[in-house]
């Protein structure tokens, strides 16, 4: 049995993935990035491991990818996390042809053909205006964890105007809110609503078309995922491993260079005359 | 009864100061704004008038400037910051033409004409790339207070390059800066170059000619200025308030105006017939 993995080394969290030749997630895990973010790739991809209770032997190819992709020593070779959220999101959702990735520190959107291939993307990687990390300074500005930025927003009935695009305004702005007496849930309300303007308009630059499948880390907030529905007026494919998707992709990848190993013996043709 | 105030309420601080009719300072006063904009205005007036020894109600005009002019409902009138700006930067270096002015939120540049109005500007306020948050951030990261940006960036000999813009990202690059052995001053001082490399983009899109005038409280820390300088290069003549008088320049600014209008409404009056 063949075994492939990835590694998704993020700004904010590391994701590891095993696949079976079968194209099955056999083991995930999730750990802080950090400052020191070799040891973070090597303590994911153990992590992974010990979930799918294989042995680091039976890997036979390991692809990194993220903004750390150069960090995970021990991979084999690095692809994008462009390549990796479209392939992770074409396998899970075939029918998907738009790929909205939001993680702690960019959002990037993505088009796929219907064959899978991308055929345009842009990202937010400059500023910190509509990525993750704008939930984090809300949820600093608030003292709320961050798990529970969905939850309270998903009480609020009058979402609050946010004025303000950059994320560290954001925070002043929100405090401010909570001055004049607005109730922390239509704050918060707000606050996804202008994370979910800014998406849509990064979206909307590549073309959206349904099916639309939402990936990273704040798929998690179950309010961003119904702002979004809300605002797209549809329903976005939001996987239970959503949060992974950088790291299935780029386990699929590393599954394809063990498939094109152990076949490329056979393969080798004669040129026809 | 010829006293004027000034009072320039910034998204940081509120500064407030008391002038005479000679221009001179008679009081200043400074208090963090936060978000009861008319109550830090109050206060900060309240400093300026007991450092002059006298009351509110000897002031003859009172005049309101910076962001939070408006909503501080303060005052007997209000004008830009821009305006407050030039007449503060006109009276302690007459002749600038071009002003530079790098708040807590803000990074404003201006240029004047020979008369000292201001015939272009342009701003930053979107983002917090370029302002004094930028520098705040940097510093909070490292685990260094506002007030110590100043020190620790003297010692610095060498800056590291800040490739990133974001506040909110750089705390990424300092993390990364910090682990690859780099010292905090340098990487304090790189996070000056790159405010001034913004703040030079602003003054070039204005058409900024000598001489200048640096202020804001950015200002008060002096390495800010020398690397404008150096930026700038050495032919050009740039002036800086001494002190923490580069923060309160917009509100001396504002109380100048002030005697001018007193002025202005005394000539006003004496032209009537009686």
């Amino acid at each position: 049995m063949a075994y492939a993995a990835g590694v998704d080394v993020g700004s904010t969290q590391t994701k590891a993935v095993i696949v079976s030749a079968a194209r099955v997630v056999t083991g995930r895990a999730l750990t802080d990035t950090g400052a020191n973010v070799m040891r973070a790739a090597e303590t994911a991809f153990r992590m992974a491991l010990e979930d799918s209770g294989l042995a680091e032997e039976e890997i036979e190819y390991v692809v990194g990818t993220g903004y750390g992709r150069y960090k995970v020593t021990f991979g084999n070779t690095q692809v994008t996390e462009i390549s990796c959220h479209a392939r992770g999101a074409v396998h899970l959702f075939p029918r998907t042809r738009t790929v909205l990735d939001m993680g702690g520190q960019d959002t990037k959107a993505i088009r796929v053909s219907p064959g899978g291939e991308i055929i345009d993307f842009c990202m937010n990687d400059k500023c910190a205006a509509g990525t993750g990390r704008f939930l984090g300074a809300a949820a600093t500005a608030l003292d709320l964890p961050l798990a529970e930025l969905g939850p309270t927003a998903l009480r609020g009935e009058r979402p609050v105007k946010i004025t303000t695009t950059c994320t560290v305004f954001a925070e002043s702005e929100v405090l401010s809110w909570l001055g004049k007496g607005k109730k922390i849930e239509d704050i918060l309300l707000g606050v996804h609503e202008s994370i979910a303007s800014r998406s849509i308009g990064l979206l909307r630059r590549v073309g959206i078309e349904s099916e639309v499948t939402f990936t990273g880390g704040v798929t998690r907030n179950a309010a961003m995922v119904s702002t979004l529905n809300r605002r797209l007026g549809l329903t976005v494919n939001v996987g239970e491993e959503a949060h992974y998707m950088g790291a299935i992709g780029a386990a699929l990848f590393a599954l394809d260079r063990v498939i094109a190993t152990r076949a490329a013996p056979s393969s080798v043709e004669p040129l026809s005359a | 009864m010829t006293r004027t105030a000034g009072i320039d309420i910034g998204s940081t601080y509120t500064k407030a100061v008391l002038v005479a009719a000679d221009g001179a300072i008679l009081g200043r006063g400074i208090e963090p704004t936060g978000f009861r904009l008319t109550e830090a205005a109050d206060r900060a007036l309240a400093r300026a008038t007991a450092a002059a020894t006298c009351e509110r109600a000897d002031l003859a005009y009172v005049v309101a400037t910076g962001f939070g002019r408006h909503q501080a409902g303060v005052g007997d009138v209000a004008v830009t910051d821009l305006t407050a700006a030039a007449a503060g930067a006109n009276h302690l270096f007459p002749g600038t033409r071009t002003i530079l002015d790098v708040g807590g939120q803000t990074m404003k540049a201006s240029r004047l004409g020979e008369d000292g109005k201001v015939q272009s500007f342009r701003l930053n306020d979107k983002c917090a790339a370029g302002t004094g948050a930028f520098l705040e951030k940097t510093a909070r990261y490292m685990g260094y207070a506002t007030d110590e940006i100043g020190p620790l960036v003297a010692t610095s000999k060498t800056p590291v390059t800040i490739s990133g813009v974001c506040a909110v990202f750089a705390e990424s690059e300092v993390i990364n800066q910090l682990s690859e052995g780099a010292a905090p001053a340098d990487i304090m001082h790189g996070a000056i170059v790159s405010l001034v490399d913004r703040s030079l983009q602003l003054m070039k899109r204005v058409r900024m000619e000598p001489p200048f005038t640096l202020i804001g409280g950015i200002l008060r820390f002096s390495r800010m200025a020398d690397v404008v300088r150096a930026a700038l290069g050495a032919g050009a003549v740039v002036h800086v308030p001494e002190g923490d008088l580069a923060q309160f320049t917009a509100a001396l600014g504002a109380a100048l105006l002030g005697q001018r209008r007193l002025r202005r409404l005394a000539q006003e009056r004496a032209s009537v017939p009686a």
